[in-house]
């Protein structure tokens, strides 16, 4: 009688528990303590001057904007390379063939570090030095099957009707990409952009091992100084660190919107029928 | 006239396909290649052909001790993020709708942070708790599974929590009704149907835990404790990365090449033989 008192009082709910206070302890105050340290002085007292340094110093800027240039630049060169070939692994022949699309995201289940040894060995094979240049075909090596994963998803789930339509109802198939395929293959494009463009803002192994001098990301920056182990850095790292932050949830609401806009095309479409 | 354009559209499809393959792989064959000589660097002068690095490679310590690191890390992690995310999955499950869009947002934090801030995150939870509340505990293996833990649940939730969907609601409660405890019902009702899915999740918790470099890179700031990842880093800054690297790669590589290829022929056999039995 007792364990079945008990057992109407569980509510399933609280399975998430552990996993809650997991959250809440490791994620959500980790991040209420990055505020705490970016408004802390040396002195443990109040301060705004570590916001104040992050954006009086020049070089702050300058890296910020070097870190969109290159995580533009490389995810724009990763999607031209990854649309074509996730385009024709969902078409037919190549559809049927599981170990050939296979081939193509491997690499994710090789350690990212040994691929990056291996693609800047092979450079220097060929005379490249380490150069903006081979860190951007760094980034895009890297980052290549996430980009091609989401976008060879929703290809090849594609409804195919609607391009029998198109191509039923006289359009060329030019016209057929661009106005059927490539407007429903937008969500994909858009999370495989996502999986790439603000990682990038992290991976300063990949500046480190393929960059020369000048190229960096600002992750680099954030990374030093809380290596030098040097009390007074925290407080500037983390309000660094802080802005980033609210860059990440500037491009996460922009990417929201834009895939919500698209994704409400289609219904506008059916409508008109 | 139409079926040779359809032939030229073929054959470019094969080309894009193959250059964009041979682009992938010549620089991990270029490494599988130089792991049989003694070259210092890959494209030297080969050499005669040995199997000197391997026999290195089981010499080097450090390097052994990192792969051990980043194995056990690996598995332990991805364990425990494989029973944490499927019990929370079971739980957001029967939430109510508000209450479960704010904890599904919350588990996507990590999701969509930079990583930097998240490995910040950590590295300041762990100077906190030092430092403010003085409490015995320092950066080490411990921690790094703790911080694995955390980034990889998200990603076991987000796949248990799509098969749960699929699943009869009424299962677990009826379960509950007829007298079974909340233990039991989830042990033996909800967690065979789950299995798949937590088979998938935890293959995925432990490869994004083997790939991780800038949590564990931030997060070893205080202690000498090497991954693979870290290893190769801090190799290229200081004395540069032994050239027993190459075997260990190709072993890597071996490795995860027969895994994929046996587990895609197993399917598509299972495929095959359901498809004959229906």
């Amino acid at each position: 009688m007792k364990s079945r008192l008990k057992a109407k009082v569980f509510k399933p709910t609280a399975f998430s528990f552990p996993y809650l206070a997991v959250t809440l302890v490791f994620v959500i105050f980790p991040l209420i303590l990055v505020l705490f340290y970016a408004f802390r002085g040396e002195d443990g007292s109040f301060t705004v001057d570590n916001f104040a340094l992050v954006f009086t110093e020049v070089e702050n800027l300058r890296q910020l904007g070097a870190t969109i240039g290159i995580a533009a630049l490389s995810t724009a060169i990763c999607l031209i390379i990854a649309y074509p070939v996730a385009y024709v692994l969902a078409s037919s022949p190549f559809n049927k063939m599981v170990i050939l699309s296979l081939l193509f995201i491997i690499p994710m289940w090789i350690n990212f570090m040994l691929r990056i040894f291996a693609l800047q060995s092979l450079l220097s094979m060929l005379g490249m030095q380490k150069s903006y240049e081979a860190a951007v075909i760094g980034m895009v090596y890297d980052f290549f099957p996430y980009m091609l994963l989401p976008i060879y998803t929703v290809l090849v789930n594609m409804d195919k009707s609607y391009v029998e339509a198109s191509r039923d109802l006289g359009a060329n198939s030019v016209v057929t990409f661009l106005k059927v395929t490539l407007p429903l293959s937008v969500p994909g494009v858009i999370s495989g952009i996502s999986m790439m463009f603000m990682p990038i803002f992290s991976s300063y192994a990949i500046t480190k091992m393929m960059g020369d001098a000048n190229t960096t990301v600002i992750g680099a920056k954030i990374a030093n100084l809380f290596e030098n182990q040097n009390y007074g850095n925290y407080g500037y790292g983390s309000a660094l660190s802080f802005v980033l932050l609210v860059i990440v949830i500037v491009v996460m609401l922009t990417g929201n919107f834009l895939s919500n806009r698209t994704m409400k095309a289609p219904k506008g479409g059916k409508v008109n029928e | 006239m139409n079926k040779t354009s359809s032939r030229v559209w073929l054959v470019a499809r094969w080309a894009i396909l193959i250059v964009v393959l041979i682009a992938i792989y010549l620089p991990l064959l270029m490494i599988v290649v130089y792991s049989f000589s003694s070259a210092k660097s890959v494209g030297g002068e080969f050499g005669t052909f040995t199997v000197a690095l391997y026999g290195k490679l089981f010499d080097n310590k450090k390097l052994l001790d990192a792969t051990l690191n980043t194995l056990i890390i690996g598995l332990i992690s991805a364990f425990v993020a494989t029973i944490l995310g499927t019990t929370a999955s079971v739980g957001i499950h029967y939430m109510r709708r508000n209450f479960r869009a704010a904890v599904e947002a919350s588990s996507q934090i990590t999701v969509v942070n930079a990583e930097i801030v998240t490995a910040m995150g950590f590295f300041l939870l762990m100077i906190f708790m030092r430092d403010f509340i003085s409490l015995p505990v320092n950066f080490g293996m411990t921690w790094l599974i703790i911080a694995h833990i955390v980034i990889t649940t998200p990603y076991v939730i987000l796949t248990v929590s799509p098969r749960l969907k699929q699943l009869n609601p009424n299962l677990l409660e009826a379960s509950m009704d007829l007298g079974a405890g909340p233990m039991r019902s989830l042990i033996t009702v909800m967690l065979p149907q789950l299995a798949g899915a937590m088979v998938s999740g935890f293959a995925l918790a432990f490869t994004l835990s083997l790939d991780d470099f800038v949590i564990t890179n931030i997060n070893t700031f205080g202690s000498n404790i090497d991954t693979i990842s870290t290893f190769v880093y801090s190799g290229i800054r200081k004395k540069g990365i032994p050239i027993e690297i190459r075997a260990l790669s190709t072993i890597i590589f071996v490795i995860v090449l027969t895994a994929l290829i046996i587990y895609n022929v197993v399917k598509n056999k299972k495929a095959k033989e359901q498809k004959k039995s229906f």
